[in-house]
């Protein structure tokens, strides 16, 4: 490769490989959190680039069509924004000692190994690759779970460590049916690995085969996507790590296994005969959905309400695709941008105010419009962003998930508002102790970093009020290409 | 003829074999005897996918079985067992759930992967067949150990155990790529960096590798 010839696909592998190789022998703090913010901000500009540069060809290994562009464009946003948030996140984390040096330098090595591992699981077209993938991004993110080494990280990370790698046996199993189904009719070895080879001759893949493998991948990257009842690793793993890595399990590591959920729901599709994974997902998305929104009224832990509030979000979104069809599978594409937004932008804000109050307990905070009123306020904005309220991004997406399931299930749609409702009154009601009152808890000033909040914010308004004409036929020829 | 049905029934007998070690991994008592049970269960392993490379003439598959056999049957029950030594942990097993119970699911479990799979292969051959709904099963009982046990280092042992099904099940599959094997080992090589690094920093902080001491210091009460 020459450098007349920029290979976005090997920038967005290679950068943050490389600057994994380099931060693990680095020293020092500044130096670091800064070269890691430049290798997330390069990653980021060459996932850009794939909008302009003329795609590689689907080869054995890589794959670059409508649909991943945008899953790494959004991957690589929010890891260059995390990056941001982190430097000033953990730069107190020094300071009160719960992190070493040694630890932080380990910290940034594995969260360029997890962007890695994200943005390869994205652009391989290799089912095995993938699952490869995706199992470097979790690892990645056990260990980091499990960095503060307290007994509550340490029981988070074996209970994720535990669940994630039996969701991972499962999927394994199951893309290994996937191959037994395509040896008949692709041959034999590499190529009845590769997806676009795949997807070419899956009509005449033995349709019993592919359904007993789909159950098991669905199994399997549904534990990682957090669905319940398999969703049990998710609120511990976000409550005991560090908030930069809560904001990426939510933003971005959830999306990374909807992603293979996806593509093998696009193969199944393929088949005439394969029983249709929508109902399964519809059924799965609603449990999620309802289950999720009643735990949010029990949460006494801020960090766990939102990742209850991830279960329920990544619910809604599967149900969208489950249901199919263009509008859906529009609602539900631009449902997962703007909930990785938000709920990012939410965990930045949580990251200070846990660090400013120094607990999560959500009794013990009180009135931060008060005391920390930009903090304060851009948390309020989060959480009604979140909650589904007009005019931003979220309620959107949701008006049209919801309009498009009463114009051919309305049974279904009063589940989904159902759950939607009691959803949006458990946010309300943390949103009002813990913004407004009598503020409680330390009133230390913050040394933080807002802009990464108030960017995602602002496109999440941006989205809700105005989405841009490219940008909507982009997401249509995706919606297409899910079926 | 006479070489094909042999290939088939050794590699059904050495399968089977999986799946009966995998049982008896269930009604194991103690530490000790699991994981000595668990490099039984690593050698056949290793002897299955030496003679899968032998049948299916994929001499890339002998890798597989050396490293089954090297690392799995013989560093990490070594290793377990000096952790377990070190560490000085309860010999016994505490189990959430009684022996009989145990076994009865398991049966359940081998017959339903036997009628999914049998059903399900309906054309793919007769070899695959076998090989896929035996991994399946020792996958489900791998599963069974992880969820009777309380104790850490059991668990990470049913979960080896189901990493084996998945080895079974991906040489038996002819002519996968080597990228997945690969894999396959190199994940449990991660797998057990990382629960290395985990029995140590438990060792940081508790004197017990018992995960259901671990409940206790929950940040939220149920």
């Amino acid at each position: 490769m020459s450098m007349a010839s920029f290979d976005p696909v090997t920038a967005v592998l290679l950068i943050p490989i490389m600057s994994a190789a380099l931060l693990a022998v680095l020293p020092g703090y500044r130096l670091t959190a800064r070269l890691n913010v430049v290798a997330s901000l390069f990653t980021f500009a060459s996932a850009l680039s794939l909008f302009v540069i003329e795609r590689p060809q689907p080869g054995p290994y890589v794959l670059v069509d409508d649909l991943n562009v945008v899953f790494i464009v959004l991957n690589t946003f929010v890891g260059f924004t995390t990056s941001i948030f982190s430097a000033s996140y953990i730069a107190h984390e020094l300071e009160t000692g719960r992190l070493t040096p040694v630890y932080l330098r380990f910290y940034h090595a594995m969260y360029q190994t997890m962007m890695f591992g994200m943005n390869l699981a994205f652009v391989s077209n290799n089912i095995g690759l993938m699952w490869v993938a995706v199992e470097i991004a979790t690892l990645t993110t056990v260990l980091m779970v499990g960095i503060y080494r307290t007994h509550a990280a340490l029981e988070a990370a074996w209970k994720y460590f535990i669940l994630g790698s039996v969701g991972i046996a499962f999927a394994l199993f199951g893309t290994i049916l996937i191959y037994m189904a395509a040896r008949p009719v692709v041959g034999e070895g590499q190529d009845g690995m590769v997806w676009t080879l795949l997807m070419q001759h899956a009509a005449a893949f033995d349709p019993a085969l592919l359904n007993v493998a789909f159950i098991f991948l669905f199994l399997g990257y549904g534990t990682k996507v957090g669905l319940a009842p398999l969703h049990a690793w998710l609120p511990d793993a976000h409550a005991e790590g560090p908030t930069p890595i809560s904001a990426v399990l939510s933003g971005l590591l959830l999306n990374v296994a909807l992603y293979a959920l996806l593509r093998f729901k696009i193969l199944l599709a393929a088949n005439p005969n394969a029983i249709a994974p929508g109902p399964l997902m519809v059924t799965m998305g609603l449990v999620s959905l309802i289950f999720a929104a009643f735990m949010l009224y029990r949460r006494r832990d801020i960090k766990r309400l939102f990742a209850y509030s991830s279960i329920e979000h990544m619910g809604i979104i599967v149900f969208a695709f489950g249901m199919g069809g263009p509008l859906a599978n529009f609602a539900g594409l631009l449902h997962m941008v703007m909930h990785s937004l938000t709920k990012s932008a939410i965990f930045y804000a949580v990251g200070h105010i846990s660090q400013i109050k120094g607990t999560q307990r959500i009794s013990r905070i009180r009135g931060l419009t008060v005391t920390h009123p930009a903090l304060g306020w851009g948390f309020v904005a989060g959480v009604v962003a979140i909650a589904g309220l007009p005019p931003l991004g979220i309620f959107m997406s949701e008006f049209l998930v919801v309009s498009s399931t009463f114009a051919r299930q309305p049974l279904l749609a009063i589940a989904l508002v159902f759950g939607l409702l009691l959803a949006f009154g458990a946010l309300m009601l943390r949103l009002t102790s813990v913004a407004f009152g009598e503020p409680r808890g330390s009133k230390a000033s913050a040394e933080a970093s807002y802009v990464p909040m108030f960017a995602h914010l602002s496109l999440v308004l941006g989205a809700g009020i105005y989405l841009p004409a490219p940008l909507v036929i982009w997401f249509q020829n995706v919606a297409r290409l899910l079926g | 003829m006479q070489m094909h049905s042999l290939a088939f029934d050794v590699s059904h007998t050495l399968a089977g074999g999986l799946v009966l070690i995998s049982f008896m991994m269930l009604y194991q008592d103690r530490l000790y005897s699991l994981l000595n049970v668990f490099a039984l269960h690593a050698v056949v392993l290793a002897l299955s996918v030496a003679w899968q490379a032998f049948v299916q003439h994929a001499p890339h598959l002998y890798i597989t079985a050396a490293i089954a056999l090297v690392f799995k049957a013989i560093v990490i029950p070594v290793a377990l067992h000096r952790i377990v030594k070190q560490l000085g942990i309860h010999r016994d097993i505490e189990s959430a759930v009684g022996i009989g119970p145990t076994m009865l699911a398991g049966m359940a479990l081998v017959a339903l992967s036997m009628v999914l799979m049998l059903r399900v292969t309906a054309e793919a051959d007769p070899l695959a067949r076998e090989d896929l709904a035996f991994a399946l099963s020792v996958v489900l009982l791998g599963l069974l150990v992880m969820v009777t046990r309380r104790n850490a280092v059991s668990q990470v042992v049913g979960f080896m155990s189901l990493e084996n099904g998945l080895v079974l099940a991906a040489t038996g599959a002819k002519g996968m790529p080597l990228v997945v094997e690969i894999s396959v080992a190199f994940s449990i090589l991660i797998a057990f960096i990382v629960i290395g690094i985990f029995l140590f920093r438990i060792r940081e902080r508790f004197d017990s590798v018992d995960v259901s001491a671990l409940d206790d210091y929950r940040g939220e009460r149920r």
